[in-house]
This record gives C-alpha cells, sequence and structure tokens, in this order.
C-alpha cells in the first residue's frame, strides 16, 4: 500500500484541488440553497407570524456573531498571503486568529440557545405548540435548523483549518504547496457567505 | 515517482503492495481495484434486492395472502426500492465501469482523488450497513416506500432512521464519486485528447457527475427534514404545525427525477461505446450524441413536477411539466436513432455485448414511449400509481440502465479479468432472461390499465391471470439472472485467457494489456490529430 501510495499519489495538482473544492461548495450552497426556498414560502405564507417571532431573537448577539465572522474571514485571507510571503509563524498565528474567532461565534451561539431552551422554545417543545401560532413554530423550526447545520458548518470548517495548520507547522504545507490551506480558507468564506443571508433573514427583516 | 518497467508490469489483479490478500483491495486506491470492489458489493445488494423482488411476485401469484400480510408486503417493496435504487441504479455503472474505465478512457493513471474514492466506497458500504441495520433492529422495517413521502415517514412506527441516514450517507458517497470524475476529466485527459474526441462513455459520466453533484443535496436535506420532523417535530412538512407535506414531495422530485438521468445516462454511453465496436463503424452523429447528453442532463431538472399531477398544482403547472416532460423525451429519442443509424452498413460482429446492446434499445424504446402515457395529463391521471407505473419504470430501469449493466460487463469483462466468458452460456442466459423480462413486466402495462394499483399485497380476482404470466415471467428471469452470474464468476476464475482486444475497439482501454497494469500505461499516450475513439477504416 504505501508503495502504491507513492507510485498513484505524488503528484501534486494545486489547480485540481481547487476545482474539487468549488464544486464541493456548490453543493454545499444547493444543500442551504434548498432551505433558503423553504423559508421564502413559508416567509411569504405567514409574514405576520414571522415578523412577530423574529422580535424574539437578539439582535446584538446576531450583530456581534456576524462582526466575528467577517474578521475572521479576513484573517484567514491574511493567513494564505502570509503563506505565500513564507511567513510560517504570522501564517501560524493569524489562522490561530480565525480558529479564535469561530469559537467565538459557537460560545455566543450556546448562550443564543440556551437562552431560548430556558424560555421553552425548541423544536416540538409544548410551550411553543401551545402558546404560539403555526407561522411561529415554523419560523423558529428553520432558525433552529439553519442555524444548527450553518454551526455544524463552522465546526466542519475549524477542523479543515486546523489540519491545516498541522500542515503549515510541520512544513508540508507551504508556498509551494498552499492548497490545503487555501481550500480551507474557500470553505470559511462560504460559511461565512451563509451567514451573511441567515443574519438579515432571522434578525434583521421584520 | 515513477514506477519501474518491472513493477508495472504487474497487472492490478496481482499486483502486491504492502498488504496482502483481502487488505490489499481494501486500502487500494487503485482506480480499478475500487472499480471491483463497487462490482462485488454493487452485485451482492442486487442479489438481495432481486430476491425481494420475486418474493412479491410470490405473493402476487394469487389473490389475498400467499406468503406474506399486507404489512410485510409494505416492507419489502420499500427495502426492494431503497436496495434498488440508491445502491444499485444511482451508482451502478459510474461506479463500476466509470472507475475502472474512465481514467484508461481518457489517459491517465488514475482518478484525481484515488483516496476520496476509496472513501467513497467506504461511505457506499456504510450507507448499505446503515439501511440494512433499520431491518434487523428495532421496531420494524421502514414501509413507507423507497420516496418517504411525508407525513407518513414520521408518522410510521416502523425504524425508518437509520434507512434515512442511510440514504444520505449512499447520496454523500455519489456526491463525491461525481466530484471526483468531473475534477478528473477536466484535468487529466492526456495530450491530444480534446473534448471532441473524448468516448461517449466518459461524456455520459461527464454529464452524470454534474446531475450528481447538483441534485444530491437537495435531497440529502430533504433527508435531513424528515428525520428531524420524525426526532423533535420541528413542522416543516408537518400539516398539523403548519408545515406542508406537498413541499416536500417538492423537493424530493427535484432531485429524484434528474436521479432517473443519474441512471440512465452512464447506460446509454455504455451502449454508445459497444455499438460502434459491433459495428466497426464511427459512431453516427458524434456531436448529437453529446449534445443531447448534455440537453437532457439541463432540461431533467425542470420536469419533476410529472410525479404529483394528481398532488394538487395549478392547471399551469401542470400544463408546463407535462410539455417539458415532452421535451426532454426528445433527446432520448434521438440517441435511439444514433445508434440505429451507427449499425446501419456496418460490418455488425453478433456477440454477447451486442444483444444485449439492441435488446437495449428495444426495452427502452417501450419504457420510453409508456413514459409519454405518463406525462401527457389525461392518461396519466387514469395510470397514476397503478402497475402501469411499476412496468414503465422496470422497463426504463431495470430494462435501461440493468440491460446496459449486463452489456458493459460482457463487454468489458476480458479487459477487467484477462478472460474470457462462455459465449454460448452467455447467448442462452441473454435470451433466457430477455424471455423472462418481457413476460414479467409487460403484464404490468394490461393491468395497470385495467386499473390494477401499485403497492398492494392483494388484488381482485379478474387480475389473476395477468399477475399468473408475471410471476412465471420472474422465474424465468431469475433462471437467466443464474446462468449469467454462474457463467460470468466461474469464467473470472478459470475462462480461457483472451488477447487485450478481442473486440477491436478504438477506444483507449483496448490499447493496453488485459487486466491493465497497475499504473495503466507505461508512458502517457498522445493523440494524434486524426486519431479518435471510433475511427475504424
Ligand atoms: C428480479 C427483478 C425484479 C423484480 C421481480 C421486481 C419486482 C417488483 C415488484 C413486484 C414491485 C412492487 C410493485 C408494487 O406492488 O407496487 C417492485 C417495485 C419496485 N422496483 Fe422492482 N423488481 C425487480 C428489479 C428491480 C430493479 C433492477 C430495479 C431498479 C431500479 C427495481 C426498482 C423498483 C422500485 C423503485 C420499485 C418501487 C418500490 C415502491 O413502490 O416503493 N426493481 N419491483
Ligand atoms: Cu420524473
Amino acid at each position: 500500500m504505501e508503495k502504491t501510495t507513492q507510485i498513484t499519489h505524488d503528484h501534486y495538482d494545486a489547480e485540481a484541488s481547487k476545482i474539487g473544492m468549488w464544486l464541493f461548495i456548490f453543493t454545499e450552497l444547493l444543500l442551504f440553497g434548498v432551505l433558503f426556498i423553504i423559508y421564502a414560502v413559508y416567509r411569504y405564507m405567514n409574514s405576520d407570524a414571522f415578523h412577530l417571532a423574529a422580535e424574539e431573537l437578539d439582535r446584538f448577539i446576531g450583530t456581534l456573531n456576524t462582526v466575528l465572522l467577517l474578521i475572521s474571514s479576513m484573517t484567514i485571507a491574511m493567513a494564505t498571503t502570509a503563506l505565500q510571503k513564507k511567513n510560517k509563524k504570522l501564517t501560524l498565528l493569524l489562522s490561530s486568529v480565525t480558529v479564535l474567532l469561530g469559537i467565538l461565534f459557537l460560545v455566543n451561539k450556546y448562550f443564543e440557545w440556551g437562552l431560548k431552551f430556558s424560555h421553552g422554545i425548541w423544536p416540538g417543545s409544548e410551550h411553543m405548540i401551545e402558546t404560539m401560532s403555526q407561522g411561529e413554530i415554523l419560523f423558529f423550526g428553520l432558525y433552529f435548523i439553519m442555524t444548527g447545520l450553518h454551526a455544524l458548518h463552522i465546526i466542519i470548517g475549524l477542523v479543515i483549518i486546523g489540519f491545516a495548520m498541522v500542515g503549515v507547522n510541520k512544513g508540508k504545507v507551504n508556498s509551494n504547496r498552499p492548497s490545503l490551506l487555501e481550500n480551507a480558507g474557500l470553505y470559511w468564506h462560504l460559511v461565512d457567505l451563509i451567514w451573511i443571508f441567515l443574519f438579515p433573514l432571522f434578525y434583521l427583516i421584520t | 515517482m515513477h514506477t519501474t518497467h518491472a513493477e508495472n508490469e504487474a497487472n492490478y489483479l496481482k499486483y502486491k503492495g504492502k498488504y496482502k490478500g483481502l487488505l490489499g483491495w481494501i486500502l487500494s486506491t487503485d482506480h480499478k481495484r475500487i472499480g471491483l470492489l463497487y462490482l462485488y458489493s454493487i452485485g451482492t445488494m442486487f442479489i438481495v434486492g432481486a430476491l425481494l423482488g420475486l418474493a412479491m411476485k410470490f405473493e402476487l401469484l394469487a389473490p389475498g395472502k400467499t406468503i406474506m400480510n399486507a404489512q410485510t408486503y409494505n416492507a419489502t417493496f420499500t427495502v426492494h426500492g431503497v436496495i434498488m435504487i440508491f445502491m444499485i441504479v444511482v451508482p451502478g455503472l459510474p461506479a463500476v465501469f466509470g472507475n475502472f474505465l474512465m481514467p484508461i478512457m481518457i489517459g491517465a493513471k488514475d482518478v484525481a482523488f484515488p483516496k476520496l474514492n476509496l472513501l467513497s466506497w467506504y461511505l457506499y458500504v456504510a450507507g448499505v450497513f446503515l439501511v440494512l441495520s433499520a431491518l434487523l433492529f428495532g421496531s420494524g422495517t421502514p414501509d413507507t416506500g423507497w420516496t418517504f413521502y411525508a407525513p407518513y415517514s414520521f408518522k410510521t412506527g416502523t425504524n425508518l432512521l437509520p434507512a434515512v441516514f442511510g440514504a444520505f450517507v449512499l447520496g454523500f458517497s455519489s456526491i463525491l464519486t461525481g466530484l471526483n470524475f468531473l475534477v478528473t476529466i477536466h484535468r487529466l485527459r492526456c495530450p491530444g485528447l480534446k473534448w471532441t474526441k473524448l468516448p461517449l462513455f466518459v461524456w455520459t459520466l461527464y454529464g452524470t457527475a454534474w446531475i450528481q453533484l447538483l441534485a444530491t443535496p437537495v435531497v440529502g436535506i430533504t433527508l435531513v427534514l424528515i428525520a428531524l420532523e420524525r426526532v423533535f417535530g420541528v413542522g416543516i412538512f408537518d400539516p398539523a404545525l403548519g408545515g406542508d407535506p406537498i413541499l416536500y414531495q417538492h423537493l424530493f422530485w427535484i432531485y429524484s427525477h434528474p436521479a432517473v438521468y443519474i441512471m440512465i445516462l452512464p447506460a446509454m454511453g455504455a451502449i454508445s461505446e459497444i455499438i460502434p465496436t459491433f459495428s466497426q463503424k464511427h459512431v453516427f452523429g458524434y456531436k448529437a450524441i453529446i449534445a443531447s447528453t448534455m440537453a437532457i442532463a439541463f432540461v431533467g431538472w425542470l420536469v419533476w413536477g410529472h410525479h404529483m399531477y394528481t398532488a394538487g398544482m395549478s392547471g399551469t403547472a401542470q400544463y408546463y411539466f407535462s410539455l417539458l416532460t415532452f421535451i426532454v423525451a426528445i433527446p432520448s429519442a434521438i440517441k435511439v436513432f444514433n445508434w440505429i443509424s451507427t449499425m446501419y452498413k456496418g460490418s455488425i460482429n453478433i456477440q454477447t455485448p451486442f444483444y444485449w446492446a439492441v435488446s437495449f434499445i428495444f426495452v427502452f424504446m417501450i419504457g420510453g414511449l409508456s413514459g409519454l402515457v405518463l406525462g401527457a395529463l389525461s392518461t396519466n391521471v387514469y395510470v397514476h400509481d397503478t402497475a402501469f407505473v411499476v412496468g414503465h419504470f422496470h422497463y426504463i430501469v431495470f430494462g435501461g440502465t440493468g440491460f446496459s449493466f449486463f452489456a458493459a460487463i460482457h463487454y468489458w469483462f476480458p479487459k477487467i479479468f484477462g478472460r474470457m466468458y462462455d459465449k454460448a452460456w452467455a447467448n442462452i442466459g441473454w435470451l433466457v432472461f430477455f424471455i423472462g423480462f418481457l413476460a414479467l413486466y409487460t403484464p404490468m402495462f394490461y393491468l395497470g390499465l385495467m386499473g390494477m394499483p401499485r403497492r398492494y399485497y392483494d388484488y381482485l380476482e379478474e387480475f389473476h391471470g395477468g399477475n399468473i404470466l408475471s410471476t412465471f415471467g420472474s422465474w424465468i428471469l431469475a433462471t437467466g439472472l443464474i446462468i449469467i452470474i454462474t457463467n460470468l464468476v466461474r469464467s473470472a476464475r478459470k475462462g480461457p485467457k483472451t488477447e487485450s482486444n478481442p473486440w477491436h475497439g478504438k477506444t483507449l482501454e483496448w490499447s493496453v494489456p488485459s487486466p491493465p497494469p497497475l499504473e495503466n500505461f507505461d508512458e502517457i499516450p498522445v493523440i494524434a490529430e486524426d486519431d479518435g475513439p471510433y475511427n475504424y477504416k
């Protein structure tokens, strides 16, 4: 196997991994695309209820998280540039900042969800079924699904960045072979982009 | 990086890497070995699925309970459908023959991401086990049908979650294979192999890969929603909470209609390789076949509503879906004309793969024309959810993809194993199978028109005759299958050794030894200006 690996894999095609990553991003966009369509349909059918339910969300945390992600997108982009300039230390530092911001995002999310739970709001909760209209139930259903799926993508993104950092540290990912870090960055931008849509849809439009 | 000549002389079957025996296979990233891993796993599941089909036919031998009750019948058609669709005809030709042949056909040493390729196979196996675990554990075998329609899929007491999750994982495997193939075809074509010189099988894999990539996430998230609905009750598809079950059907068919093209395009591609070879003639209308392939891949997105005419949609929507359904039939018809024109005035060499290919055209045409009956609004309302539909899709999916798969295995068998099967038995197997197929599914058209509904374990006395014929057909077909499989399995080990190009094919895979060496080519081939995949003199 070792031998087979050596024989067949020792070609490095940066272009190929980039195309591969873009194609994967397409699939991710479609995954969320479906949810956006569902959101659009139900918003159209229950606009008043959606309006009411959105009041419930904490705009401050939402805005804070948006800012965190925007900065993190910037730092990961800077990390790739630093790698091109062969500055390993700076690359690692900037990627660590990205990871830190990602984790902060998740912490915020944790408190945000926790607050909802303490108000008796979670998918299928008695409280919701008893006190809310169908439109509000749908709003919160979508809210939990979409932000939950997004949070899952944040975690995946962090893991990929983690792998890229190990590679950079070992020197396997370097200015000649930057693909892993670049693709991690691309993925992170995708995660960011999706949030940019989620934020106004849930927190701002009322 | 470079293999020494001696190393590359070992063919891929014999090559010994670090791991021996089974491990040398399940840890191998060689596209040829992965292709065979798929062949064996898909073959095994096909036998399971076929047995379930036979059991259903046995039940339908006579009205009333024959061997199983209603609940068992529901479970049987569900598992049969899930296995046949998600584990066999969707991955089928791309995973087996695409993996094995596509890199060789484009003059490459492997796919772009060999490790990802192996991962896809593991995901496939994981998906299979997940689905099967739904049968063994929990509160009963899923009984929703392979379509998992809402709201039943979150109301049924049976153990649906593992099946849904398994289908999701299988979809992920499919996405990764598609991604891998797209990148491979873009990046690894050998020098001189322009897009206009790609073998048609590769072109159809290319079109298929786009659909795999763009359609599968849609069903993926839809299945996730079903699971969430079941576990938490989020309400998206639950009318009691404001959700809309029809929306589920839309999302499901936005994937599942294009998915039928995932199933049929590579099948058409394989036929487009076989017919020129056995006619020793350039394929007729090469560009028309490519254009119709891509047309199918794109128009196929816009017709999903024809599965839902009776589910409740506006008249305008019905007209559009019906019109577009008729339009998407045109590219398929174009291909039929191309294949037939290729044979015209060719020097035809009648061999087993050719028999399979022409019978493919025959059943595919019947399947396609019966599809128009379903695509037309007025007739659809009449035969919707009857045995007619079962006849139609078996003609298309089994007759189309299944026949093409058998054509392909008989065509590329000598390349894959370096041995030849017993041709006489192969022909007998084909004939028995073909007769069985016609007897099994043709009565379903009649029964459906007479009004026999699908998905019932019982029927009225007046449908008895047609069902007896159909069940007899299933036994003949099973006999044919046994002959075919026995012959192939035996010959893979004991068949006479064969030359590298027994059918005088012109595509690149016939230029390498059989079985191909580990690295396919000692040196990457270069395609000259006037070379081409179908240039027969
Ligand atoms: C041994 C060969 C086969 C036999 C005897 C067979 C028989 C049957 C029968 C009796 C049904 C149930 C009809 C009903 O009561 O509604 C059925 C359903 C179905 N079959 Fe097959 N079949 C075979 C092969 C295949 C193949 C190769 C495919 C591949 C696509 C396939 C796909 C399906 C699907 C998708 C359904 C619908 C299940 C549902 O309604 O949920 N079958 N088959
Ligand atoms: Cu369809």
